[in-house]
């Protein structure tokens, strides 16, 4: 028995008063690899938002998510404002409690209840269009963002979107972490690959297929959907972007007859190119920056196969990074950095199929995530514990995602097929 | 055996509606994939189909064929850029028709099927047009003459997920970018 658990049944049942202003933290604390029960009460009015809510607190994988069903709108079966029946609660294996409500001036309050404490533990509340239908679902998201972080300290990845390359228009497309909001992000009749976040969300890059034979580095504003191609990236042929964490630099790959190289310019003034890796006839790609932005991983083929090198962020002390000398020698690719800077994410070959792979910096440990079908490009979320990639173990290839904490996995459905995933930071901040 | 993939789309339009060059598939189209393999047509001269013999009906012809042996395309071994032998002979021709049109300009895009990284692959397809092209200057061909690009694996011939398919798509098209009007054979 959970050791929570134990200590629910030892406590008498108190009818603490709900006093709205405490915001004690008692009861509960969030220990990593233990998911307590979480009920999300039923929401009369909010059917969207509860909907949303509860499945981002599933999706984060920290809890164990006991769905209520929510009333119908007109049999009046809401709390209304009788006391919470805690013991019940807890009898569902739930340690907390969230309760959504609406407010008068349009925001949306979350509760979060402490069972076995019988008492409010906090409540937040945001702005947000309640209908949670196309923009208006970053909104709820960023609600449940801030229930994970209220109840558990850690961030979420509610608030985030995905990019895709669909290979059936091979234009860039986004969706919300949650596989809702599917839309284009890239014009029509444009092909492009490799797409890549700026660290504020704001701007995107990607190699473009250019009808003249070159492959500009192309910036787009989301906003405005204003596309920039970078300097010397025209008439040439360049791929793999990366941006730094600061937004100040992308680094990517430019393919020449003397090889592939990797180049980083100032994508704030757009100028000032700089060579990071030298060598002819070896190729350098896929670059990723650390989260400190002093590091960059990426691929090189300069001991013959692919594998996973870094270097400092300025092109100097480039090391053979995951070693493959431990009878694991397939070719590896598409390294990705955790935000928390303490393992690279990569793909590798293993019997002839890549399979998901992650390197933990400090004990230089390798652990293989994925064996079932083909699966490649993985994408740190946020909250260094999620992974997207690219699996075509249910057929044609679509997007996953896996908890490296449960080995939980789930599919982002996409209605082609889904490659080269890249996950955004956080979207936004609630209110300051 | 030589008219290969190049000039299937034109000759298959050309068989059906005799005006290839003339109604040209609509530039419109999201990926008009196959106008980076064909050779720019001008209007009136359909590829393969000389006419009713009229005057000049020879020299369209010769023309046409001069084009297909420009736009035939070769192949390549899974995770290679070596030229194959077989290959040979098509590169052979290409470049004794380019040593006879100075003025020609082409341009080798190279491909990779779906399998291996899809990041990798771009630097696979740009190795196996580089391939050609180094092929092409050792016999004697201006390298200033040849532009290369890759496409990786993003622009299939083949959509199937089969040996057969994987074949095709790993391969090199050839692209006229200037010259191509006026043709001379070589001699």
């Amino acid at each position: 028995m959970k050791p929570w658990l134990l200590g629910i049944l030892v406590l008498p049942v108190l009818a603490l008063p709900l006093a709205a202003q405490d915001t004690v933290r008692v009861g509960i604390t969030y220990q990593p690899g233990i998911r307590p029960g979480l009920v999300v009460l039923p929401s009369p009015g909010l059917d969207s938002v509860h909907a949303i809510v509860a499945r981002d607190l599933d999706y984060s994988d920290r809890f164990e998510v006991i769905a209520l069903a929510q009333p119908s709108a007109t049999d009046g079966t809401g709390r209304s404002g009788a006391p919470l029946n805690f013991a019940f609660y807890r009898t569902l294996g739930a340690a907390l409690a969230v309760e959504l409500l609406p407010a008068p001036n349009g925001e949306v309050i979350a509760r979060l209840y402490d069972l076995a404490a019988e008492r409010l533990r906090t409540e937040v509340s945001l702005p947000m269009d309640r209908s949670g239908v196309g923009e208006g679902r970053l909104g709820v998201h960023r609600l449940a963002d801030e229930i994970i972080r209220l109840a558990t300290g850690q961030a979420g990845i509610a608030a985030t979107r995905l990019l895709l390359l669909n290979d059936e228009d091979k234009r860039i497309w986004r969706v919300d972490a949650d596989g809702a909001g599917l839309l284009p992000v890239t014009p029509a009749g444009i092909q492009v690959v490799s797409p890549a976040w700026s660290a504020d969300g704001g701007r995107i890059a990607y190699t473009q297929f250019a009808r003249d034979g070159s492959r500009p580095i192309v910036l787009q504003v989301l906003a405005t959907g204003t596309r920039t191609t970078l300097p010397t990236t025209g008439g040439t042929q360049n791929i793999t972007p990366a941006f730094s964490p600061d937004g100040r630099s992308l680094v990517f790959a430019r393919m020449a007859e003397q090889g592939v190289a990797l180049y980083a310019l100032n994508v704030q003034d757009l100028c000032c190119v700089e060579r990071l890796t030298g060598g002819r006839f070896a190729e350098n790609f896929s670059p990723a920056y650390s989260p400190d932005g002093r590091r960059i991983v990426f691929v090189s083929t300069r001991a013959g196969g692919q594998q996973i090198y870094a270097m400092g962020a300025d092109g100097t002390d480039q090391e053979l990074l995951v070693p493959f000398d431990f009878g694991s020698t397939g070719n590896s690719n598409a390294p990705d950095w955790s935000p928390d800077g303490a393992t690279i994410a990569f793909h590798r070959e293993v019997g002839g199929a890549p399979q998901i792979w992650t390197f933990a910096l400090a004990a230089r440990s390798l652990k293989q995530l994925t064996s079932l079908g083909r699966n490649q490009d993985p994408s740190w979320a946020p909250d260094g514990r999620h992974i997207a990639f690219v699996s075509d173990r249910s057929g044609r290839r679509q997007m996953f995602v896996v908890d490296t904490e449960t080995g939980r996995v789930r599919q982002i459905m996409t209605p082609s097929t889904a490659r080269l995933p890249a996950w955004s930071r956080s979207l936004g901040r609630p209110r300051q | 055996m030589r008219r290969r993939l190049g000039f299937v789309p034109c000759a298959l339009l050309a068989l059906a509606a005799a005006g290839c060059g003339k109604k040209a598939t609509p530039e419109v189209a999201p990926l008009p994939r196959d106008s980076a393999m064909a050779p720019p047509s001008r209007p009136g001269t359909p590829p393969g189909n000389p006419g009713p013999g009229g005057p000049g009906g020879g020299a369209e012809a010769g023309r046409a064929a001069l084009l297909a042996d420009l736009g035939n395309v070769i192949h390549f071994d899974y995770d290679q850029d070596a030229i194959k032998a077989e290959d040979r002979p098509i590169l052979d021709r290409k470049a004794a028709i380019l040593k006879a049109n100075p003025t020609l300009r082409i341009r080798i895009s190279g491909h990779a099927d779906e399998r291996g990284s899809d990041e990798y692959n771009l630097v696979l397809g740009n190795k196996r047009a580089l391939a050609a092209k180094n092929y092409l200057m050792a016999q004697g061909v201006d390298a200033a003459r040849i532009d290369i690009t890759s496409f990786g694996e993003e622009r299939p011939v083949d959509s199937g997920s089969n040996e057969a398919a994987w074949a095709k798509n790993r391969r090199d098209e050839f692209e006229i970018i200037a010259g191509g009007d006026r043709l001379v054979p070589p001699k």
